[in-house]
């Protein structure tokens, strides 16, 4: 299982892009973390999914 | 030629001295509030993504206007520190607006950790603007530490209750030599004119905006007011001190030569 | 205008002399005064050059009524409005300057009067400054005590109930070296509780040095902040290089010292950009060491032993006045001593608006305190003065009459940490 955004989701062995267009996130406005290190875009097709990891996927919001 | 009074951080120049927040409104509101704000800098907060709502705040932020994340969430340096390079990555510049907070009453700024977030960020080549409550010791470690601005609390955060700091923004002021942006707390375009008459650099302002019957208006009051004050700074505003008259002796009743 | 500074040098032997006049006569044979000596420590800082900057811009005579006005309406006084406050135009307002001085002395610190005495140990100098007493063509009796004659002396003044003291040696590093210094502390710290120095400028470690040996306060005249004038009246010795001096209270305050004092001594050159560049180089240093105790004296310039005609020449009483003023509106919260070489009338009316620290029982000869103090001659044992005093009152006199005009004079309220 991979932790993503704090859900279990079933997605290990899948690569990071694959994941990534499945759930439609727009890769443009997003960043994302890996057990706690910032994923390049560039290096996303190449990034598998392991058993345990934890993702966080994180874009800009309202804020003050 | 008169020299344009800029507003300068970390090197970059902007003529507007209004920072504006983005939270607790319309998305749709954003670029009316932007431009009747004036505002050529816009913060905003990182957050986890959500995959449902495929419209993002970007989109709705004009061209040219230079976005401030900041890093609320946080409670200590190095969550901070790990929200700003996530900030960082988003590609939209180097700026970061840092926001600690450990206590979720007041949501009063740990200054202790900002501090020490800001001597990291800074060194990453950040342009650092810490969100502070207004302790002159502090500030001046701010500065040490690399900020690129010092931004005192007016009062609680979203109370809009105005200049509950004065005497020691004031302080801040006179002392600091970084740009002194007042931020969190100021309710009214009054209060933001009062703040920018005592040489604020700029000011800081979403909830008294968020929480208006009319947000564009009262942007537009509120740049108004934010300029209104910064001439009558520039223009060297005479605060008359309460003396009363006095008819005792001279005191250089003694000088001969 | 005849030259008030040179005088005959009849006892100097023939090559002295020489080189005593071509000194005075021929600038290229001086030194490059802006260049650090070996052994000078050069520090990274740029306090000196905010300063020169800023009095390099400044015009006293653009100001008018207006900008004094509105300087003095101001809740805090900015560099412009000292600007202002200084200028010819504030000499009509001299009266709502002293009014408003008053109170901000009052903030800071209430009625209080503090006393001091200073304390010449040794009056040898390699410096030729061709205003002062010690200079080293001057033809006066030269002393240095031993560590018994400064122990006695400072008994001697130990008993009239001071409490704080001031350390002064001519500038001379050959004669007095910083061990020689370091034990007039050590002892000093016996018998008062606050030791200050005032002696030649030196690097950090040395000051450091000094600060564990007892020492807790450096006061270094700058003379004057313009270089070129600065040129024509050091013309030999260490003091003739500007900068070294200049970064000494910054030196004294890398190196531990509580506190440290600034002053030119008026009348050598245009006595409104010395004034505003004292301010400033006190105003900097206190921005970038907020812990620093700051504290400005306003020495005129007096005559000397062979030497009668020196005067400050247009610092008048009123000027004195104003600029005394000046500095406390634009820093409230510095010390200011007024020192003996004023009159005793003045000094009792400038303690009621701004200064805050006077000397008392005075002389700046050289271990004479026993005469001084107790009517013992002893004629043979005493080295001449610096430069010719105006108030003579003692201790007890000068405490006496601070009371007197309602003020509290304060012996000590300090404690070396």
């Amino acid at each position: 299982m991979v932790r993503i955004n704090g859900t279990e989701e079933d997605v290990a062995g899948k690569t990071l892009a694959e994941y990534l267009e499945a759930a439609h996130y727009r890769i443009a406005y997003i960043v994302v973390e890996r057990n706690m290190e910032i994923v390049p875009k560039t290096e996303y097709a190449a990034t598998v999914l392991q058993d345990m990891d934890e993702v966080e996927i994180v874009s800009f919001m309202g804020g003050g | 030629m008169q020299k344009e009074d800029n507003l300068v951080l970390g090197g970059h120049e902007f003529h507007s001295r209004f920072i504006l927040g983005s939270g607790k409104y319309s998305l749709h509101l954003i670029e009316a509030a932007v431009r009747d704000a004036g505002a050529q800098m816009v913060t905003l907060s990182v957050r986890r993504a959500n995959t449902k709502e495929q419209e993002n705040i970007l989109d709705y932020i004009p061209e040219g206007v230079t976005l401030l994340p900041n890093t609320s969430g946080a409670r200590d340096a190095d969550e901070a520190v790990r929200i700003a390079r996530l900030a960082r990555e988003l590609g939209c510049g180097d700026f970061i607006k840092i926001e600690i907070m450990k206590d979720s009453k007041y949501l009063l700024p740990d200054n202790y950790e900002t501090i020490r977030a800001t001597k990291i960020l800074a060194a990453e080549g950040f342009v650092v603007m810490p969100y502070m409550y207004p302790d002159l010791n502090v500030a001046r470690d701010l500065a040490n530490a690399g900020a690129a601005a010092v931004m005192p609390l007016a009062a609680p955060i979203g109370s809009n209750k105005g200049l509950v700091t004065k005497e020691f923004i004031g302080i801040l002021i006179q002392e600091i030599e970084l740009p002194i942006i007042v931020d969190a707390g100021i309710g009214s375009p009054s209060q933001a004119c009062e703040a920018m008459e005592m040489g604020a650099a700029a000011i800081m302002a979403n909830t008294a905006l968020a929480t208006a019957g009319n947000l564009p208006l009262m942007a537009a009051a509120f740049r108004q007011a934010i300029e209104a004050g910064r001439k009558a700074y520039l223009s060297g505003l005479g605060r008359v001190l309460l003396r009363g008259a006095s008819a005792s002796d001279p005191l250089t009743g003694f000088l001969r030569e | 205008m005849v030259n008030q500074y040179f005088v005959d040098a009849g006892h100097l032997s023939g090559e002295a002399l020489i080189k005593k006049r071509r000194l005075e006569r021929e600038p290229a044979s001086r030194t490059n005064h802006m260049e650090y000596q070996p052994g000078m420590e050069q520090i990274t800082s740029d306090v000196r050059f905010k300063v020169t900057e800023q009095i390099k811009n400044y015009d006293a005579a653009v100001y008018t009524a207006k900008e004094v006005k509105n300087a003095l309406e101001h809740e805090t006084c900015s560099i412009e409005d000292l600007k202002a406050l200084l200028s010819p135009a504030a000499e009509s307002y001299l009266e709502q300057m002293a009014k408003r001085a008053q109170a901000e002395t009052g903030k800071h610190f209430g009625n209080t009067v503090y006393l001091f005495t200073p304390l010449y140990i040794a009056n040898y100098c390699e410096n030729y400054c061709v205003y002062c007493g010690f200079n080293r063509y001057n033809h006066i009796r030269r002393m240095q005590l031993s560590s018994e004659q400064i122990e006695h002396e400072m008994k001697v003044i130990a008993d009239s109930g001071m409490e704080e003291i001031l350390i002064l040696t001519g500038e001379s590093r050959a004669k007095s070296d910083v061990h020689y210094i370091g034990e007039a502390c050590k002892l000093a710290r016996r018998y008062f509780r606050m030791v200050g120095l005032e002696v030649y400028p030196m690097n950090t470690e040395e000051y450091r040095y000094l600060h564990a040996c007892g020492a807790d306060y450096v006061t270094v005249f700058q003379e004057t902040y313009d270089t070129d004038i600065y040129e024509t009246l050091h013309l030999a010795g260490h003091k003739r290089v500007w900068p070294y001096r200049m970064e000494a209270q910054e030196r004294a305050l890398m190196a531990g010292m509580r506190g440290v004092a600034f002053a030119a001594l008026l009348g050598l050159a245009d006595f409104r950009k010395d004034a505003l560049a004292t301010a400033l180089h006190a105003y900097y240093l206190q921005k970038k060491y907020p812990h620093a105790e700051i504290s400005l004296s306003c020495p005129r310039l007096r005559p000397i032993v062979n030497n009668d005609k020196l005067r400050a020449m247009d610092v008048h009483e009123r000027q004195l006045c104003q600029i005394i003023c000046a500095y406390r509106i634009f820093l409230p919260f510095a010390g200011i001593t007024v020192s003996s070489r004023e009159s005793a009338d003045f000094r009792d009316g400038i303690v009621k608006i701004a200064a805050t620290k006077v000397s008392a029982g005075v002389s700046t000869g050289i271990g004479d305190h026993e005469n001084k103090y107790n009517g013992k001659e002893n004629e043979t044992s005493a080295g001449d003065e610096q430069f010719a005093i105006n108030d003579e009152r003692s201790l007890h006199r000068m405490y006496q009459d601070i009371l007197d005009e309602g003020l509290q004079p304060v012996l000590n309220d300090y404690l070396y940490v």
